[in-house]
């Protein structure tokens, strides 16, 4: 076998999920569900590969122990802050039952200690039309790939490092509004930006990586980020409480268009119908991504990339069933109605500004080659084809590799030894 | 050339059979990209290979295509046996087609693949029989071996 040189570079990666190692009893539903397969089970424990998690999610609820948490932020929280903002996705309108509206849930986090609330759905129906402006104004390469879905965008620098360049420049609506709301109570409180907390709500571990480590910036505006499980059982508790205190916020209206931001086609909601896809789910998700390499989809101007099925409410933090959320979302909708709650001109206005765009273009991550020689590297993708021929090809993951052909690639680079394949072993043994 | 450093695969093709077209062009992206070929070269090789399963699929009743990647170059050839080009120099013309309205309502034929194999190659090579088949030979130059 090739020998491996050492690492040259070691760039850490953060990642918000965690394997609680008393808890995990090794049964591999995690290693079998993982999208990037990104984990392995050595001596019986789950192991995350840094370099390749996505951070989407799909092993928290794939583990029957409970034993892989996402690491939001705590609901508690003691703070150094002056004051305290809540920002929660638009998909937490969708988890209550339809008789609990924005206002209440507003309400109920008030009750909770959070001394402002920020609408989000405002923000993401200016994104909207900011999305529909630089569609107008974008010269290539087509399609345009949405910026908003944490997880997809990782997918893409990852496993798709040349379509970095097709994702919009737009910043993300929980990112502006965390950035308007801090300097709009700065000045309204005559306090320091600093000294204002900025915490989202949020169905997605994978945003909770972005505001600790963004993609495109050097700092989140964000804060921190509190999983819409761990919220809703004391959220639910305020609501119900609620007296008097409600009426206060009654009179706030969210955007419609905003609100459907968290659903499937939800950000598409002011473009041209026969301009766009959307798309969700890990496998739509890939088999898009790989036509747009291959330059397949030429029809299309923009595709919508979320990575949970169904969109946010799909995400693996959020408490009520996907589709049911989207019901709820259109019966809000319904309520608030369809009518523009912002200016257009405003919105054009600070367009023109740079206000909605990204403070950088999002890099390529790109895995790791075999080796960092591409002539060693294409030998040892050879070897690794001769060893995968002497595999099973079942999949089955008893050695603690998703596939045969990732314990291949184990072996190649001297982490495994051929002999770990118990399957290989068991039929010697019955052959004897 | 060191023998070891020499990618060299070999791919079945059939006509007619869309489902399948593309299969090829992804299976050589995985390859290409866990070798850690430059992004810019593997996205090429996406398309050429794409476009020429495409045509292929289309237009033959089945095709090979050979597949041979060094830390310099990549050589694809695809052969066919199909029903070939008349006049090639018409064929190399965006927008020049002979598909079908039944192919077209699938969303290919738009003229647009034996261009954009050229201009995603280095080198290219066509030759073609009317009646047998045609053979492309597509160079993509990868550098000078390490990655910059």
């Amino acid at each position: 076998m090739l020998e491996m040189e050492p690492e040259a570079e070691n760039i850490r990666y953060y990642h918000t999920l965690k394997i609680l190692e008393e808890k995990c009893q090794g049964r591999m539903r995690c290693m079998r569900k993982c999208p990037t397969q990104a984990i392995r089970v050595r001596r019986g424990k789950a192991h995350i590969l840094e370099e390749l998690c996505i951070d989407c999610g799909e092993c928290i609820n794939a583990c029957p122990e409970g034993a892989i948490v996402p690491l939001t932020d705590p609901v508690e929280k003691t703070s150094e802050f002056k004051c305290r903002v809540a920002i929660p996705s638009p998909a937490l309108y969708s988890q209550f039952s339809v008789d609990i509206h924005p206002p209440e849930i507003f309400a109920g986090l008030k009750k909770l200690g959070f001394d402002y609330i920020c609408d989000v759905s405002l923000v993401c129906e200016s994104v909207s039309e900011a999305l529909r402006l630089y569609l107008q104004e974008h010269e290539g390469p087509w399609p345009v790939i949405s910026s908003f879905c944490p997880a997809a965008i990782r997918l893409i620098q990852v496993r798709y490092p040349e379509l970095t360049e097709h994702i919009a420049r737009l910043e993300v609506p929980r990112e502006l509004a965390a950035k308007e709301v801090k300097s709009e109570l700065s000045r309204k409180l005559n306090i320091a930006p600093e000294k204002i907390e900025a915490v989202y709500f949020t169905s997605c571990p994978a945003k909770a990586v972005s505001i600790k480590q963004p993609a495109e910036k050097e700092k989140s505006w964000l804060d921190g980020s509190i999983s819409i499980a761990d919220i809703y059982s004391p959220l639910l508790s305020a609501i119900m409480s609620l007296g008097e205190e409600k009426s206060e916020d009654e009179a706030h209206q969210p955007s419609a268009i905003g609100m459907g931001w968290p659903v499937l086609g939800g950000t598409c909601s002011l473009l041209e119908p026969e301009s766009w896809v959307a798309v969700s789910g890990i496998i739509e998700l890939t088999r898009i991504l790989d036509d747009i390499e291959k330059s397949k989809l030429r029809e299309v101007k923009y595709v919508e990339a979320s990575f949970c099925l169904e969109g946010c409410i799909g995400g693996p933090l959020a408490v009520e069933n996907a589709y049911v959320a989207r019901v709820k979302t259109i019966r809000l909708e319904n309520r608030y109605g369809k009518q523009p709650r912002i200016q257009k001109e405003e919105v054009q206005k600070l367009y023109r500004e740079g206000h909605y765009f990204l403070e950088r273009r999002i890099q390529p991550r790109p895995i790791k080659p075999l080796h960092p020689d591409i002539a060693k590297s294409i030998a040892l993708m050879k070897e690794k084809e001769k060893i995968y021929n002497l595999l099973p090809r079942v999949d089955c993951g008893l050695c603690g590799c998703p596939t045969c052909l990732a314990f291949a690639e184990d072996v190649v680079k001297g982490l495994l030894n051929i002999s770990d394949c118990l399957y290989n072993s068991i039929r010697k043994e019955r052959s004897r | 050339m060191n023998d070891d450093s020499l990618l060299d695969l070999e791919f079945e093709i059939i006509g007619g059979d869309f489902n399948q077209a593309g299969r090829v062009s992804t299976k050589l992206k995985s390859i290409l990209k866990e070798v850690g070929f430059d992004p810019q070269v593997v996205r090429r090789v996406a398309i050429s290979t794409y476009e020429a399963e495409i045509n292929v699929v289309m237009y033959a009743r089945r095709g090979v295509l050979r597949f041979k990647a060094s830390p310099q170059k990549i050589v694809i050839i695809i052969e066919d046996e199909g029903q070939g080009i008349e006049d090639i120099e018409e064929a190399m013309k965006e927008g020049y087609s002979t598909a079908t309205d039944e192919m077209r309502e699938m969303g290919f034929g738009a003229g647009m693949g034996l261009p954009n194999i050229k201009r995603n190659s280095d080198q290219f090579e066509i030759t073609s029989e009317v009646g047998r088949g045609t053979r492309l030979e597509v160079t993509i130059i990868a550098g000078d071996g390490t990655r910059s």
